[in-house]
């Protein structure tokens, strides 16, 4: 190996690139999607062709997607940033526009082949864009005012279209992943700090408002957040969802109820059992041992970008690797907040677990790009 | 790429690795977090959510058991427990619930008041319970129902038990009825059975279907079933049987009841027929009488409005919840008392002119001419007031209320039906704590002719008859067996009573029927001789206007006016078996009105006397059919 590292160039070529291709990641990317297809299988109660099969047929669409992006230079996709946040947003007008109402909300174009859900494909094109602007931006200038101008108008385009849909989760997830770019790019902490506590102001605000004519929220979005505060005060109507979701994770115990096995979710009490909530079937089946298991994949899919983002003297590529990671933790640990019954049920899909085409094939693509900024990272 | 700064810079990449190794440990900590969490629901209180996921998972479902039977003496069934058919609706299996009872409408009688019950119904319960549409329907509407099955979805024939009264109104009173549980039922009760959580279950209402429904209503068996988050069943998980109830054989002979409620009927009186020897209970007729059957779906308003409003109370049952001044028939008492306590011998002669003056009032005698000289025996024959106004007088009303008890008046009789009344043999204490008022004098004379503030039941009248009879304490039995056990003889110790003295009053008792000059002569028995005594008690005293008037004859006033007839009586007086009580409200006089019913029924029970028991309820185990599982 010596040898062959020795020779190659400080950028790799041709057929060495399979060789810095990020095998670990892949592998880390596979077994999560793995269980995905396992648990799957289980709430469709056996039947692979209703959920397992097509989320692994996009999951090899989108590992091929994933190498295809892996092998094309980090510089090109640095050029395309700009095409793909105008091409995002045009999307998100798009379905504003004509897309179809699913669950109550408008989020896809159907392509015929596979639903698109142009925000999914936002959460990638806003941290590519967001990474670009600061490395082309000078770093001293980054804390300057009027230079967090156009950051800030690039992330409150998307989440106010995304919120129009609505979908509050997504705009969560946007925030998060342009909040992390901006932090890592060197932006001060102060305008974190002010922004954070801004935030837990206006909450503040919202809350003490209703009730009063000028009450900021409609009733119904203030019945969730109490159903949130205290899901036992609902337990047939809106709590009811927060409520078996617990019962299932807690019933699972320390090792689970079996494959297969899981009551909650096979007669029927969880929600959503195939996407925002397989985390609950998945820890009922495989208890403790197994949530913890798949918290621990997650991380050390996170570790690796951090590994890869850290070594990484590109700028863009970095910032790019790390935006990505960060959107994908705030994923996870969204959806995970979400079903322990610690953060407000806002949809947000277990990555690569949940049922969901665009998701895979987004969060693959976007897994390309940091494995393209770490096999093009100068060596 | 043309840069400011070159990428490679040093303070960039510190700068980045160290926000990187901030975000890093944010993110971690979240992690840690969340793994906390999983921790907190999945090791800690898992315990509790798997309680709360299986509470979730499993229903349990009543499997109501076959309620237990009753019998009489000679193994008639009283009781019966119908196959009946049902019709149920599952709202979420019917598209449209409306239109589905319309078209079941053509084909079973089914109001339009009762779709409209229904839909109403099934709006308060969840989507899948069954909701009954029919009940008690013949073969031909389930066979209907069933042909017509695809264009009728989410109606299901269900198979039940329904309580049926084969003997229709002859036992309203003592075996009772049952109906659907009711609401008030449920907070009258610290019963916690879950059956009587099962909507329309049927519970004892009324007689010994109520005083004993435990013990008839038998165990319910559980199925434990698996349900999904909208309560459909997905499979059974296990099924424990139910226990029917236990079989009831009572000591009354259906024959004889029928018989005493036909001699009743049209009035509103009661009979009871008693055996003296073992207690058995073998009529306990109650006039007029009800249907039961209606009650068991739950009785309609206008049925019930005219048995409530009815002045006869066929409601009540009148043998041991209705309690009249005995009258006469409380002499035999007075004059044992006195014999017992050695106040007056069966010589002593008393002079009754007609009334008997007692401080200041003038006490009448019912025969205004006087009886002349009457000893015990032919005062007893006479019925003399006077005579007893004077022995009461020297006993005092506290030996006499000792004596009464003894014989089971002012005690309430020890058998299982509701509302069983206690009756008076009243004392100084009694008045004092009850009316606030002193115990007069002549309080104690009118208790000697068992006026006042005597009050006894039927059957209070039959035991003290028995007891009189038989000499011994002898207690009433209405239960012969519970399945096989049998339910002992109580009460077989003698009396504390000299023979003696038992003998003198069984002699006047002899004369009543039996003596030329005996109140109920007319009433002898022709084969076998039988001993008794008539009662007529005022209901309200003839008042002076009414004196002058000369509206002193019973059929001249009002019927809630007249006097109350009775009689006791036992037979065959050598050898006694039966003792009777007959009381006729409002009848008028107990030679009269009482005594000739009393002389029939005593007939026919030394006539069906022979017969002993029949089969035991336990041989009758094949009568009970076992509810089929409803699916």
């Amino acid at each position: 190996m010596t040898y062959l590292i020795n020779s190659i160039q400080r950028v790799p070529q041709g057929f060495r690139k399979v060789l810095y291709f990020h095998w670990p990641l892949a592998l880390l990317l596979t077994a999560v999607s793995s269980a995905g297809f396992l648990m799957l299988y289980s709430v469709s109660g056996g039947d692979f062709s209703r959920w397992a099969e097509p989320q692994l047929t996009r999951f090899v669409m989108g590992f091929i997607l994933m190498i295809i992006v892996a092998f094309i230079p980090i510089k090109f996709w640095r050029n395309m940033s700009v095409a793909a946040y105008i091409g995002g947003v045009v999307l998100l007008v798009f379905v504003e526009m004509f897309g179809a109402v699913g669950m109550g909300a408008q989020r896809w174009i159907d392509l015929g082949f596979m639903r698109l859900q142009p925000s999914e494909l936002m959460k990638v094109a806003l941290v590519m864009i967001l990474a670009l602007y600061y490395d082309w931006l000078d770093e001293d200038q980054v804390s300057k005012p009027q230079w967090l101008i156009p950051p800030l108008f690039l992330t409150a385009l998307p989440m106010a279209l995304v919120l129009n849909q609505p979908d509050l989760g997504t705009a969560i997830l946007l925030a998060g992943g342009a909040g992390v770019v901006m932090l890592l790019a060197g932006v001060s902490l102060w305008y974190f700090a002010a922004a954070g506590s801004s935030i837990i102001a206006m909450v503040g605000a919202i809350l003490q408002s209703r009730g009063t004519e000028y009450q900021i929220l409609k009733d119904y979005q203030y019945r969730r957040i109490e159903t949130f505060l205290d899901p036992a005060s609902d337990p047939l109507g809106a709590g009811y969802h927060i409520t078996q979701s617990k019962i299932a994770l807690g019933s699972g115990g320390f090792s689970g109820k079996g494959y297969m096995q899981g009551t909650q979710s096979r007669l029927n009490f969880l929600p959503e059992k195939h996407t925002d909530f397989i985390f609950t079937t998945l820890a009922e089946e495989f208890g403790f041992v197994g949530g913890i298991t798949l918290l621990g994949l997650y991380i050390l899919i996170i570790v690796c970008c951090f590994l890869t983002a850290v070594q990484n003297r590109n700028r863009y590529a970095a910032l790019l690797t790390y935006g990505v990671a960060a959107t994908f933790f705030f994923y996870f640990a969204v959806n995970m907040l979400m079903v322990m019954g610690m953060a407000p049920v806002v949809g947000v899909p277990l990555p690569l677990v949940s049922y969901g085409g665009s998701a895979m094939l987004v969060l693959l693509g976007a897994f390309g790009l940091v494995q393209s900024a770490h096999i093009h990272r100068a060596r | 790429m043309k840069h400011k700064k070159s990428p490679t810079d040093k303070d960039f990449t510190s700068r980045i690795s160290r926000r990187a190794l901030l975000l890093g440990s944010g993110q971690l900590g979240l992690a840690g977090v969340l793994g906390w969490r999983m921790h907190q629901l999945g090791v800690k209180q898992a315990d509790q959510f798997r309680l709360l996921a299986e509470e979730n998972r499993v229903n349990i479902r009543l499997q109501p058991p076959a309620r237990g039977l009753i019998y009489d003496r000679s193994g008639n069934p009283l009781t019966l427990n119908r196959q009946v058919y049902t019709i149920e609706i599952v709202r979420e299996q019917a598209d449209d619930p409306e239109e589905v009872l319309r078209r079941l409408a053509q084909l079973i009688p089914l109001p339009d008041s009762q779709i409209q019950n229904v839909l109403a119904e099934m709006a308060r319960r969840r989507a899948f319970v069954p909701v009954t549409v029919a009940t008690g329907l013949e073969w031909e509407h389930i066979a209907a129902v069933s042909a017509n099955s695809p264009v009728l979805p989410g109606i299901t024939p269900q198979l039940g038990l329904n309580r049926q009264y084969p003997r229709g109104a002859d036992f309203s009173h003592v075996v009772g009825y049952v109906g659907p549980v009711s609401d008030y039922d449920l907070s009258q009760t610290n019963d916690k059975d879950p059956l009587l959580l099962i909507p329309r279950f049927q519970i004892g209402k009324n007689g010994i279907e109520a005083k004993i429904e435990q013990t008839l209503r038998g165990k319910a068996g559980l199925k434990r079933i698996e349900v999904n988050s909208v309560g459909r069943v997905m499979r059974e998980l296990d099924a424990q049987a139910s226990t029917p109830g236990t079989n009831v054989q009572l000591t009354v002979d259906a024959e004889l009841q029928r018989f005493a409620l036909e001699k009743l009927q049209g009035q509103s009186a009661a009979a009871v027929v008693m055996d003296v020897n073992n207690g058995d209970i073998l009529a306990l007729a109650s006039a007029p009488t009800f249907d039961p059957n209606k009650f068991v779906d739950g009785i309609s308003v206008p049925d019930w409005n005219a048995l409530n409003g009815n002045k006869y109370r066929p409601l009540a049952n009148k043998t041991v919840q209705g309690t009249y001044p005995p009258g006469s028939t409380f002499k035999m008492v007075v004059g044992l008392a006195g014999l017992h306590f050695g106040l007056i011998n069966e010589r002593e002669r008393v002079y009754c002119p007609g009334h008997m003056e007692i401080s200041g009032r003038r006490f009448h005698c019912w025969r205004r001419g006087g009886h002349g000289n009457v000893n015990l025996r032919e005062a007893l024959r006479g019925s003399c007031d006077v005579y007893f106004y004077e022995l009461a007088l020297r006993i005092g009303i506290e030996r006499i209320s000792q004596v009464a008890r003894t014989l089971g008046v002012g005690i309430r009789p020890d058998i299982p039906l509701p509302a069983v009344r206690e009756g008076l043999a009243p004392t100084k204490d009694w008045k004092k704590r009850v009316k606030q008022e002193d115990w007069l004098i002549g309080d104690t004379a009118n208790s000697g002719i068992g006026q006042g503030f005597v009050l006894a039941s039927p059957i209070q009248l039959a035991i003290m008859t028995a007891r009189l009879a038989s000499g011994t304490q002898i207690e009433p039995r209405l239960v012969n067996m519970f399945d096989d056990k049998l339910e002992p003889v109580r009460g077989a110790e003698k009396l504390e009573f000299d023979p003696r003295h038992l003998d003198m009053v069984r002699a006047g008792m002899y004369d009543v029927t039996n003596h030329t000059r005996g109140t109920a002569y007319r009433s002898r028995l022709k084969d076998t001789v039988m001993a008794g005594k008539t009662g007529t008690t005022q209901v309200r005293a003839i008042s002076k206007r009414e004196r002058e008037q000369g509206i002193i004859k019973n059929k001249d006033r009002k019927w809630e006016w007249r006097d109350h007839a009775l009689f006791v009586g036992y037979a065959p007086f050598d050898n006694p078996r039966y003792s009777v009580a007959v009381i006729v409200e409002h009848g008028g006089g107990g030679s009269a009105a009482a005594a000739p019913i009393a002389k029939l029924v005593m007939e026919k029970a030394i006539e069906l006397g022979q017969s002993g028991y029949g089969p035991l309820p336990s041989q009758k185990r094949n009568d009970l059919r076992l509810r089929e599982e409803p699916t």
